[in-house]
Formats: C-alpha cells, sequence, structure tokens
C-alpha cells in the first residue's frame, strides 16, 4: 500500500473554505426541514416565525451575511486516511491557520476566549475544536461544524443507572429540552450520546450532530427511538422561538457505544434551527 | 396588537403591551451583553456613569459580526438575556426600559420589570441577518477592546420585535405554548 502526500496547506485552505459555506449557508437537509415544518405549522405564529427564520436564510444569502451572529466554536472533524502522509506542517496549524483566515477574512465573528477564566479573545476564533479520526484508506474528509453557545449551553450529560434504562434516558431528554425552553433557538436539532464513558459519551452527542436530519440510526432500534424523542419534545409544545406551536424539533440523532455494566451515561448535546455544516474530501 | 414605538420610551407608552404583542422600534438602541454588563456594574459601584443615559433607553444583548466594507453591521441576531439577569434588576431599577433579547428570564428580572413598568422583547434568535435589515447606523461609544462586546449606538427603524415579558405580568414563554397546548384538548 503506497503513502499519499497531502499537503498542510490544501487542508488549510479546504477548512478556511468551509468556514465560510458553513456559515453563509445551510445544509440541504436542515433548509429541507425548515421547509416541511413550515408547511405542517398548525398554529399560526409558529409558521409565522418559521417563516421568518426562512426569510432570514435567503437574506443572508443575498446579503452576503452569516445566517446566525454567533458564528461559533469551530468544531472541525477530520476522518484521516491511515495512508495520508501530510506534509509541510503540523495538521493542527494548518486546522487553526484555515479557521484564522476564514474567521478573519470572512467578516465571522470572533467569539474564543483563549482562557475560560481570564477571558481574552484570541481575536481569530483559534484554536479550533478539532477531533481526529484515523480511518482505513487515503483520504482526507474534513468537516466543519460551527457550534453556538445559545443551544451549546443548554447541553446536558448524566450518569444514569443501569437499571434506569431507555425509560430513564427519556425521561433526561425531555427534562433537557424543557429545561432549556426558549434559550437554544427552537427548533432545535439534539445529538444524543448513549453509552460509553463520561467523556466519549459528550463526544458522541457532539458527533451525532453531524449526520443529516434525513437519515436514521442504522440500527432500527435506535432509530425508532429517535423519532419516539422527537414526537415527544414537540408534544411539549414549545414552539419556534419558545413562543409555542407544534414545531419545537427538527430531528434526533442518537450515537450509542458500547459502556461497563455499572454504567448508563447519556449526553445530550442542543444545536438551534441553524445547525451548520459543510464537508469536503481532499 | 402591534405597535410602533419610538425611544426614548416611557412607562406611559409601554403600558399597554402585553406579552405576545408585536413591536416596530424606531429611534436609538444601546447594545451590550456579558463582558459590557459587567464593566457597567464596575462603574455603577464606583459611583461613575454609564456610558450611555439609561433612563428610557433600550438595550439589545447582541454581538455582532463585523461589517463588511460597504454595510453598516453585520448578522445582528440577539444572545440569550438570561446571562444578563444577575445585573439587570439595577438597570431596571435605573431606569432601563427596554431589553431586546431571547430567552428565559429569573423571577427577580420578572418582579423587576413590573415595579418598574418595563418590557422585555425577542429579536429573532438565529435570525442575524433579517435583524440587521432594520439597523441604520451603528457607533462604537465605549470599550472598544471588547469587539463584539462592545458598547454600540444603533440607530433602528421599524426592527421587529415580540413582547416576551410585559409590565403586568405577562410571559409569552409561558402562554404562547399553553395556549397552543389548549387548542390541541
Amino acid at each position: 500500500m503506497s503513502v499519499r502526500e497531502l499537503k498542510a496547506g490544501a487542508i488549510t485552505r479546504a477548512v478556511e473554505q468551509l468556514c465560510l459555506r458553513a456559515n453563509l449557508t445551510l445544509p440541504d437537509d436542515v433548509h429541507n426541514a425548515m421547509q416541511r415544518a413550515q408547511d405542517a405549522e398548525p398554529w399560526p405564529l409558529a409558521k409565522q416565525t418559521l417563516g421568518l427564520l426562512r426569510q432570514n436564510e435567503q437574506d443572508a444569502l443575498a446579503k452576503n451575511l452569516p445566517i446566525c451572529q454567533d458564528t461559533g466554536m469551530a468544531c472541525v472533524f477530520i476522518e484521516l486516511g491511515q495512508d495520508v502522509h501530510i506534509t509541510g506542517g503540523a495538521l493542527r496549524d494548518a486546522v487553526n491557520e484555515g479557521v484564522r483566515r476564514g474567521y478573519v477574512g470572512g467578516y465571522l465573528r470572533k467569539s474564543i476566549t483563549g482562557d475560560p477564566l481570564r477571558r481574552r479573545n484570541t481575536e481569530d476564533n483559534t484554536p479550533a475544536f478539532l477531533t481526529v479520526d484515523l480511518v482505513p484508506g487515503d483520504r482526507c474528509r474534513i468537516t466543519v461544524a460551527p457550534k453556538g453557545a445559545g443551544s451549546e449551553n443548554m447541553s446536558r450529560l448524566g450518569m444514569l443507572k443501569p437499571a434506569d434504562g431507555v425509560q430513564g434516558v427519556k425521561d433526561f431528554v425531555l427534562e433537557t429540552v424543557r429545561l432549556a425552553g426558549s434559550n437554544p433557538c427552537p427548533p432545535i436539532v439534539l445529538g444524543v450520546g448513549v453509552g460509553g464513558s463520561f467523556d466519549k459519551c459528550a463526544a458522541l452527542a457532539k458527533h451525532a450532530l453531524l449526520r443529516g436530519l434525513d437519515i436514521p440510526n442504522p440500527d432500527p432500534y435506535y432509530a425508532s427511538l429517535e423519532w419516539e424523542l422527537c414526537d415527544a419534545i414537540n408534544a411539549l409544545g414549545i414552539g419556534p422561538q419558545g413562543f409555542g406551536g407544534a414545531t419545537t424539533c427538527l430531528g434526533v440523532a442518537i450515537e450509542q457505544a458500547p459502556t461497563h455494566v455499572a454504567c448508563l451515561p447519556v449526553a445530550v448535546n442542543i444545536n438551534c434551527h441553524v445547525t451548520r455544516r459543510a464537508s469536503a474530501e481532499l | 396588537m402591534q405597535y410602533q414605538l419610538n425611544t426614548p420610551l416611557t412607562r406611559e407608552a409601554l403600558a399597554p403591551l402585553r406579552a405576545g404583542d408585536t413591536v416596530l422600534l424606531s429611534g436609538t438602541v444601546y447594545t451590550a451583553r456579558d463582558a459590557a454588563h459587567a464593566r457597567m456594574m464596575e462603574l455603577l459601584d464606583k459611583g461613575e456613569a454609564l456610558p450611555f443615559d439609561i433612563a428610557g433607553a433600550a438595550v439589545y444583548y447582541v454581538g455582532p459580526t463585523p461589517e463588511r466594507p460597504g454595510q453598516v453591521i453585520g448578522a445582528a441576531g440577539p444572545t440569550t438575556a438570561g446571562r444578563m439577569d444577575k445585573f439587570t434588576p439595577r438597570l431596571l431599577d435605573l431606569g432601563l426600559a427596554c431589553m431586546i433579547g431571547k430567552g428565559k428570564r429569573d423571577q427577580a428580572v420578572k418582579a423587576s420589570v413590573v415595579k418598574n413598568g418595563a418590557v422585555y422583547l425577542a429579536a429573532l434568535g438565529g435570525a442575524g441577518a433579517l435583524m440587521a435589515a432594520s439597523i441604520e447606523s451603528c457607533e462604537i461609544i465605549a470599550w472598544p477592546d471588547l469587539g463584539c462586546e462592545a458598547v454600540r449606538r444603533l440607530r433602528v427603524r421599524d426592527m421587529p420585535l415580540t413582547v416576551l415579558l410585559d409590565a403586568h405580568g405577562g410571559d409569552l414563554y409561558q402562554s404562547g405554548p399553553e395556549a397552543y397546548l389548549q387548542s390541541l384538548v
């Protein structure tokens, strides 16, 4: 098996472009889900509100503006083929340079504080929140998923007891959404992690948000749980922006993983109606 | 009901508003969010003046994206207001009349809104481009070192807003979902 060389500069350019694309345009599946929600919404104020949110997406395109002013943490996910050899610089540096160029040159907001307590803005939105997954092959797939804080702050993790079972997981997810209420800019998208360890569970929830809203979990048991949770959330009546209505959640994506016999971790990562992600393969 | 309001805002002008009403706001709006609020509290603690006259003022919780050349402002939707709750009753007691943001407020803020005859209005969360369309001018008036969190003076025309908390104890985040759920019964 031969090794394919990939220049760090190509990664930088890809990340730069993905930061812009992700912040200025919605993925097709999210755009379509908003349209379907507006068409189906029976409550007049909610239907009107969904119409305005869709109008905002059009305005952003027409005026070359970000859809939302919180252009987020630059969450970057890389599936790196093990037969790729990166040349001309370190991967992490290449990604950070791409974020720097995308956010500074693209008039995106710099929302990162270099230290959580002393809170000085890094002024270029670095560092990226980088996750690298080593996979077979010689490709490099990069996804940039900017994550806003309004929804991030409403996310929760619970170390449930195994005896709590699937009902405990459902209760925890619904409680999280109820507590969040209007704060995360509904209609929301949920990434749910079930199992793993304390840290892996949170990572599963974040990673679940990368999956298209039109793609269910490949395991029918979890796919059914995703639909059940989405319906239960929409029955809460929170509605678009929390003003009331049938559309509270556009989709639930669950990722599950093996766990300890004594553990049942569940993590809920909330995303807003501006669920952003853009991918490229090098 | 829809109301046309102009700043500065008086208690009398705000009294008719009820949770769920819509407002088209014109005039001057000041931006302030987390870091600016912390600095305003430091000024008040030292007995110094705030960067703007708070009596009758409207404050928008927003950190816009940078404007491109030729633009007035970048995307400018609201941030979550609840993070400002601990500072808010003090500002309302000083005459702050109108807060613009999104998301839940605590009991102390709700009580202070009623006591002071103020309002809390919703801008559309996540609608950064749409909200920017009503902003005609933007000027940093304090703390430019705070970047997107600097205090800005905005001139707005017909900014589209929805009443969340009114001066009579109304709360759209309670009454809105309740009314929808009631419609299903």
